[in-house]
């Protein structure tokens, strides 16, 4: 599977009924929520795409992990929520200006990444995939625990990037953070995007994802590739945490169900297919918001993973995915 | 050049290669002949470093290079030119030639322009097609950019692992002269093949395996004119 190619135009029919498919389904719903509420149905909708870009961000750091190194990292929401607490303690509390906040809790939360892998998945490199995937586990805890230590258990607010009064949108009133988000979600895709087609090293990870023997004997190296993968992952991850940090609150648990819904939307995108990381997301977040709109907002987490469920059961190659022959 | 001293390499507790000692000659075609499961790929996966020996030596212009990773045999200045062409399909020619160059240092970029002419006049059909994807390419077009992309990295041994496999003869016979050319050029090649006639025509040298082992060894005039050889894989 590679990164960047939508296998739109070489689909089976079987993945374009289901592509065409899922479109109108996903279009059915917003049109039905546009007509029955209205303005408050494209609220929903804003903040669906607003969350949306989030989980896309998170399924973007799953997917080029897996690409590069077919583990599933499940410390990718801890990133996140690492880079929302320490812009919580560098900008909200300690008073940087939010750009410098940002910058700062990006490059900790980018620098951390780089250092796990170093330090806890390169010495195992030889080791099974699903022994690497323990690991991530036993990051994700461990990040959760220090976290919890440095932060304590309360959920903490943090200070939008430029304030909070709504603006009037299409009738919709938006909160000045969604255009951050919007924002950031399509810069980091851009650099991400050119980072694969445009620079060598990117175009010898997307070759390695395709076929890494070929790769290697050109010389890239698998393990250059899988610590550029975690700095890029962890990067993201923190950018996504930190934008979406003042419009939800924010705690040392605040990465479990960012990562599941970042997972989920990758899974629904096809796993190791960043343009399905950008439409599973859009999807999962724009689904959830109208459902948490139309049912008791409780079912809202419900729905993501109902997704879940049934792609891996009807299509685990996701929406954009091909499927892949897994050998033994 | 290259010396292969007593290597061993197992898959689990299957044992592909037993003790083989060989050597390719600088400035020499070194080929290495035998049927399907001779263990001939194994030969060239373990001297790159794709698979790891057990046991045994790879020597290389007097270095070490036993289980070293793969990347770093390239930098050595070694480039194989894999079976069944392995090109990254989904990029284009231009890209696979770019790739190719992976290893080289941003300030060489004159010299891998030059490189780059160097296999555009080896094969033209490289240069008309640059923008097309490397997956859309006959065989013969894709053993060709296989070809430019090992050459692309400027080996000083180039190892290929069947070229001819699944080509047109008059394919093969292009391919076989363009190896012919680069060795002209000084370049140093050791050639894994099926088709013994053809590998030891082009050849200086060659062995021929058998279940892992050297079972026979000499010039490759002589190895053309051997009863067994001839017998076995000529016939």
């Amino acid at each position: 599977m590679e990164y960047w190619e939508f296998h739109v135009g070489r689909a089976d029919r079987r993945q374009r009924a289901l592509l065409v498919g899922s479109a109108v389904f996903v279009g059915l719903v917003i049109a039905a929520t546009l007509i029955s509420k209205g303005s408050t149905g494209f609220q929903w909708i804003v903040s669906g795409i607003t969350v949306g870009s989030i989980y896309a961000l998170i399924a973007m750091g799953f997917s080029v992990i897996y690409s590069s190194t077919r583990v599933i990292n499940f410390a990718q929401g801890e990133f996140s929520m690492l880079g929302g607490m320490l812009m919580y303690s560098l900008s909200t509390r300690g008073g940087l200006p939010p750009w410098l906040g940002f910058i700062f809790s990006v490059l900790i939360v980018t620098a951390i990444g780089a250092a796990l892998e170093r330090l806890t998945i390169h010495p195992m490199r030889d080791q099974s995939v699903i022994t690497i995937i323990i690991i991530t586990i036993g990051i994700a805890i461990a990040l959760r625990a220090v976290a919890k230590w440095i932060w304590g258990t309360d959920p903490v607010k943090i200070a939008s990037f430029s304030g909070d009064s709504p603006i009037r949108f299409l009738g919709a009133a938006v909160v000045p953070q969604s255009f951050w988000v919007f924002g950031f979600a399509i810069v980091v895709v851009i650099l991400v995007f050119l980072f694969f087609n445009r620079t060598l090293l990117g175009k010898g990870m997307r070759a390695a994802a395709t076929n890494s023997d070929a790769a290697s004997l050109v010389g890239v190296s698998s393990s250059t590739s899988s610590l550029i993968a975690w700095t890029i992952a962890a990067a993201v991850g923190a950018a996504a945490g930190i934008v979406i940090a003042p419009i939800n609150f924010a705690g040392y648990n605040f990465g479990i169900m960012l990562g599941l819904k970042g997972f989920t939307a990758a899974v629904l995108g096809g796993l190791g297919s960043a343009p399905g990381a950008v439409v599973g997301g859009l999807v999962l977040g724009v689904l959830e918001t109208i459902t948490a709109g139309v049912f008791p907002s409780g079912y809202k987490d419900a729905v993501a993973f109902l997704i879940l469920i049934l792609v891996l059961l009807i299509r685990p190659q996701g929406l954009l995915g091909r499927a892949e022959d897994v050998k033994v | 050049m290259l010396r292969v001293e007593k290597l061993s390499t197992f898959y689990g507790n299957i044992q592909a290669l037993r003790e083989i000692t060989i050597r390719a000659r600088r400035g020499n075609i070194t080929t290495i002949i035998g049927a399907n499961g001779a263990g001939k790929t194994t030969l060239l996966r373990t001297v790159t470093g794709l698979i790891k020996a057990r046991n045994g030596l790879v020597i290389y212009e007097d270095r070490d290079i036993t289980n070293l990773q793969p990347n770093r045999i390239v930098h050595a200045g070694i480039s194989m030119v894999p079976q069944g062409r392995q090109v990254f399909g989904d990029m284009t020619v231009a890209e696979n030639l770019a790739l190719g160059a992976y290893v080289r240092r941003r300030k060489e970029r004159a010299e891998v322009r030059q490189d780059l002419d160097m296999v555009f006049g080896l094969f033209p059909v490289l240069e008309e097609r640059r923008k097309q994807s490397a997956g859309t390419l006959s065989g013969g077009e894709q053993q060709m950019l296989a070809v430019g992309r090992a050459l692309m990295s400027r080996p000083r041994l180039l190892l290929l692992d069947e070229p001819s496999m699944g080509l047109a003869p008059k394919v093969i016979q292009s391919i076989f002269k363009t190896l012919h050319r680069l060795h002209e050029q000084g370049l140093t090649i050791l050639l894994v093949e099926q088709d013994a006639k053809i590998a030891l025509e082009t050849a200086d040298y060659g062995y021929v395996m058998r279940t892992g082992r050297v079972a026979l060894e000499g010039p490759a005039d002589e190895l053309l004119e051997n009863e067994e050889v001839k017998r076995i894989y000529l016939g």
